[in-house]
């Protein structure tokens, strides 16, 4: 992967231009959905900077990870922020009360660990250039090294977010009922990375709004019939 | 040359198919529907049993003025049917219809492109729901995403499921590697990934969230218009994708009892039209579920039998290999 002849900065690619295009479109995305002073349209560009993040994955040719991205942060997580924004507080307009007030604190956390990544990258990647023109980042190649040389943290992982969905059901459960844990290790497949929260979020709010009839719950049970 | 000639066939092949397999669809949900009540449907456009009535309907819809309401937020309620349409003729692309590469485009991660990409067209209805400025509206949405957030879950472990099976994610390798006897094998899997889509499209027995009865159109409720008309298309466009998505995955594609080399593509339409004749069946003879019933039915049935279903796939392939 390390080239010889390494390609210099002046004479830009295709591919290097449109990821740089790319990434300053993320980039301002970013910056919107933390200024905007309306709710929902901050989790709307967040849509945006969630997506060109899995357009930079795909120009790095990975199709695999880029796929897993729109998947899980663009259909889950999102998804997921707007049902929880239209649960509570999603007014059409300004909120004046959106801003709490820890803007300074916000930005020299970001600056601080914006300058902590890049320093890493740059240090650990220096000049190291990976030729786009044949697919680095294929499922069989991701799934190669998750499986040989990650299994440990990508199971760990698995473990932080089963405990996450344990807590989400303990904090969704009213006081004196006991939290049901074998619910939880149920679902804990290490491949199903999105189970946890949309798990929690949905049997929350099963239990809490979206059961406007309020009968047994029985599935197989007479659904009131109408005419369509 | 040849090259970009080729992909913008291939893409032209793909537009037409999506402009007009979910009006064929449209209709024959009129005419199915019609018969099943003991009625004849449209008979008039168009002369012969009323074809062109879906024409008709889109020249009406297109007449119709556009009303923004005056307290809509103006630009994501127009963005919205659009985020809810277009990603059905992005998904169409990665579906194989034939052997020997007839794809718009093969993709490595296909199965994941086509349900992630399914997913975002959620989105759509979501933003309408909140943009539309209407407590139906908002209702709607909210059913939208809790189903979304219920049903995601079963149509990827299904799915999963078939990608264990013939272990890759491509679409076309999944055909490749497919034989017959993997229906009875992966059935359960195929029945929960059919299920959930039907959710996830919100037609009947699942469409809590457009429930007319009670809350009007959900989601569409402030529609009008071409708007209107390009949510109701993006509804088609999910049954096509859908039944096609079905029938690639768990029923084999372009294989059958014969004919596999040259009328490949005749059976991945059939399997298709089947399964979308069982959509519109569905939608004529099962009365709507309750939300707390949709619930219900996805995480304690749908889920665990995915997971079953996994397992399943799992013991087996150890076994054979």
């Amino acid at each position: 992967m390390l080239a010889a002849a390494s390609p210099g900065f002046l004479s830009p690619t295709g591919v290097e231009i449109a990821f740089l295009l790319v990434g300053i479109v993320t980039l301002g995305a970013a910056v919107v959905t933390v200024t905007t002073r309306q709710l929902v349209h901050a989790a709307l560009w967040l849509v945006v900077a969630l997506g060109g993040i899995a357009v930079e994955y795909l120009l790095l040719t990975a199709e695999f990870i880029a796929w897993v991205q729109v998947l899980i942060y663009v259909g889950s997580v999102v998804v997921l922020l707007l049902f929880g924004l239209m649960l509570t507080k999603a007014p059409i307009g300004r909120s004046p009360d959106a801003d709490s007030g820890n803007r300074w604190a916000a930005l020299t956390v970001a600056i601080a660990s914006a300058v902590a990544l890049v320093w890493v990258v740059v240090d650990a990647f220096r000049a190291t250039w990976i030729r786009l023109d044949t697919v680095q980042g294929s499922t069989e190649v991701s799934g190669r090294s998750l499986f040989q040389y990650w299994v440990l943290p990508f199971e760990a992982l698995s473990v932080l977010l089963l405990a996450a969905l344990v807590g989400a059901i303990v904090l969704s459960r009213k006081k004196g009922e006991p939290p049901a844990a074998s619910e939880a290790s149920a679902t804990s497949t290490p491949s199903v990375i999105a189970a946890p929260p949309a798990a929690s979020a949905a049997s929350a709010a099963s239990g809490t709004s979206a059961a406007p009839a309020g009968g047994d719950g029985d599935t197989a049970g007479p659904a009131p019939r109408e005419d369509r | 040359m040849s090259d970009t000639l080729a992909i913008v066939l291939r893409l032209l092949a793909v537009f037409v198919v999506f402009l007009v397999f979910p009006l064929v669809i449209g209709q024959t949900e009129h005419k199915v529907m019609a018969h099943m009540q003991g009625r004849l449907g449209p008979m008039y456009a168009g002369g012969f049993h009323g074809w062109a009535q879906l024409v008709a309907d889109g020249v009406k819809f297109a007449q119709k003025e556009d009303i923004v309401p005056a307290g809509a937020d103006r630009r994501i309620f127009q963005l919205a049917p659009a985020v809810a349409l277009l990603p059905y003729l992005l998904v169409l692309v990665a579906i194989p219809v034939g052997p020997h590469n007839a794809v718009g485009q093969a993709l490595d991660a296909g199965l994941f492109f086509v349900l992630a990409v399914m997913g975002v067209g959620v989105l759509g209805s979501l933003m309408a729901g909140w943009a539309s400025a209407n407590k139906f509206s908002l209702l709607g949405g909210l059913r939208t995403a809790a189903q979304l957030l219920a049903y995601e879950l079963p149509m990827l472990l299904a799915a999963a499921s078939v990608a264990m099976a013939a272990g890759t994610l491509s679409l076309p390798g999944i055909l490749d590697a497919f034989h017959w006897w993997w229906v009875p094998w992966q059935l359960v899997g195929g029945l929960v990934f059919f299920t959930a889509g039907l959710a996830e499209l919100q037609r009947p027995p699942f469409d809590m969230p457009v429930a007319d009865s009670e809350i009007i159109f959900g989601a569409y409720t402030e529609y009008t218009g071409l708007r209107f008309a390009l949510f109701l298309l993006a509804e088609y466009a999910g049954i096509v994708v859908l039944a096609a998505l079905t029938s690639v995955l768990f029923l084999g594609g372009w294989h059958g009892p014969f004919g596999a080399d040259g009328l490949g593509w005749l059976w991945t339409l059939l399997k298709t039209a089947v399964l979308a004749f069982g959509v519109i069946w569905l939608r004529v003879t099962y009365p709507r579920l309750r939300e707390d019933q949709l619930q219900k039915l996805a995480w304690t049935v749908l889920i665990p039998l995915a997971l079953a279903q996994i397992a399943f796939t799992g013991v087996v392939k150890v076994l054979i290999s």
